[in-house]
């Protein structure tokens, strides 16, 4: 067998079950607010019904404007490869690729911003504009996180930082790695555009974050950002589960269960946060970030003790 | 039992922060309720927790300083009738930052102390607790505000205490607590006719004080 083959099933696996995410996140909050709600794998309907679809194309806009949803999904995938799914090794690896996961999904956001920027409506600029102010605070706060993993185990790839030396290191430094998980859940929640930052379910203009980029987007592309979105939580999802619990004395059959229930549990932690709080005021947001990347900055320096 | 007491101190300090960060008094005095109550339970995971001295310790802090005290601190808030602290001197933004600083200063600070007998979290958790009790004492105009910069600041002192839980007299600490106790009640008092008398608790309003 290869040796690139677990990671492979297991990127595979993670792709294909990351629309789930959105669904059972809006699902736990159905039920929690007394509704019955949508059916989980609704984001594969919707995927499937977009797809089928034309894309209708404003005459002011140009080929950046069409190149920005594949960019998107091409920066989301690339960033999917590097992480070890399987609590082992990642598709790809390489010392220092912490930062090129942070700065891939970085050039998908780039990308994304510039296709609503293309499109010259003042509301898709507003959009980009809050979403870059909110970004700049995440990518921050992911980095510190990162930081925290890298003085925890001594390795520089997300393979060793979420492989086997973070598993030998996890007895000794649980509090604080669960400190990190917690901030990477707190991050997830802004850069996934979920609830205390921006709401999916909201389609007003004046509050919109994420959703008010994609307004010109139709058909197709509207698809691809949908999934790419998807693939995004489910990865955040997947590397804080992997921070709170690391997976590598499992074997492969337990991995892959342990995978799939801390991304399920992930989803679930989304929804009750939905159902329970309203999202903060636009000024408050910042101070929210600052409390999760505190909460990253919090578990280093207790590693570096 | 020294992992149960890191997750305790770190809760502590977690309060430090929401005490920092939030704009709402009552939340404020919630995060200063909670670190009563994981101030109260540490004394047992420190020594041995079936000790007499030990678990008086305990009940009587958590006594005064979970419930007593931040009860005390919202009749007065809800005398003064105030909800949130509208223009503090600092952002939260900015004193968020600054407690994160403190962290920082205190973990630097702690290591070059000379020696004591709990290397842990406690002498870290104790100095993030003055830093932190000292800039929301400074930062915020309502009294009340200041009541509970005062207590942070007050818990921060009790942590250091608990290092040499073994040494001090128990009356000393019953004391203390009392202390802090009838200090608070006068606070909340005065707090009361302050804002009687000049229909604000801002502080800032008291500069305007002068003979007539």
């Amino acid at each position: 067998m290869p040796v690139f083959f677990a990671p492979l099933v297991f990127l595979l696996l993670v792709l294909g079950t990351a629309p789930l995410m959105p669904g059972i996140a809006s699902r736990t909050k159905s039920l929690l607010t007394g509704r019955r709600g949508a059916p989980v794998w609704q984001l594969y309907a919707d995927l499937w019904r977009l797809a089928q679809r034309g894309a209708v194309y404003s005459t002011t806009t140009t080929w950046v404007f069409r190149a920005a949803p594949v960019a998107l999904l091409t920066a989301v995938l690339a960033a999917a490869a590097l992480v070890p799914f399987d609590g082992h090794r990642s598709l790809v690896s390489f010392s220092g690729d912490a930062v090129a996961f942070a700065y891939v999904l970085g050039f998908g956001r780039f990308a994304l911003v510039l296709g609503a920027l293309d499109t010259g409506s003042s509301f898709e600029g507003m959009g980009a504009s809050r979403e870059v102010t909110f970004a700049t605070a995440v990518e921050f706060g992911l980095l510190l996180s990162f930081a925290a993993l890298v003085i925890a185990t001594g390795e520089m790839s997300l393979t060793g930082m979420l492989g086997e030396p973070l598993a030998m290191r996890w007895p000794a430094a649980t509090t604080s790695l669960i400190l990190v998980a917690i901030g990477l859940f707190a991050l997830l929640l802004a850069e996934c555009a979920r609830v205390p930052v921006d709401d999916p379910s909201t389609h007003l203009e004046l509050t919109m974050v994420h959703e008010v980029m994609v307004l010109d987007h139709s058909g197709p592309d509207l698809a691809l950002i949908a999934y790419a979105g998807a693939v995004k939580f489910a990865l955040f999802g997947a590397v804080a589960a992997a921070v709170a619990l690391p997976r590598a004395t499992w074997s492969p059959m337990a991995s892959a269960l342990g995978l799939l229930g801390g991304m399920f549990l992930c989803s679930m932690a989304v929804g009750i946060v939905e159902s329970s709080m309203a999202r903060l005021r636009m000024v408050k947001v910042p101070l929210y970030i600052a409390g999760s990347v505190a909460l990253g900055g919090f578990g280093l320096i207790l590693l570096l003790r | 039992m020294q992992s149960m007491s890191d997750l305790l101190l770190l809760g502590i300090a977690l309060s430090d922060f929401a005490a920092l960060g939030t704009s709402r008094l009552s939340a404020c005095i919630r995060a200063v309720a909670w670190q009563g109550l994981l101030l109260g339970l540490l004394p047992l995971f420190l020594e041995d927790p079936r000790s007499w001295h030990v678990i008086t310790l305990a009940a009587g802090t958590i006594a005064v300083k979970a419930v007593l005290l931040p009860r005390l601190l919202r009749w007065a808030m809800r005398e003064a009738s105030v909800r949130r602290e509208v223009e503090p001197v600092v952002g939260y933004m900015t004193s968020l930052l600054l407690g994160f600083v403190a962290l920082g200063v205190s973990f630097a600070v702690a290591q070059r102390l000379p020696t004591l007998e709990h290397a842990g979290l406690l002498i870290p958790t104790a100095l993030l607790g003055l830093i932190t009790g000292l800039i929301v004492l400074v930062t915020r105009h309502k009294a009340v505000n200041q009541v509970a910069g005062y207590l942070i600041l007050e818990n921060g002192i009790f942590l250091f205490g608990l290092t040499q839980l073994r040494r001090v007299p128990f009356l000393l600490e019953v004391g203390v607590l009392l202390d802090v106790f009838v200090g608070v009640f006068i606070m909340g008092i005065v707090v009361f006719h302050i804002n009687r008398e000049f229909d604000s608790i801002s502080s800032a309003q008291l500069s305007e004080l002068r003979d007539q």
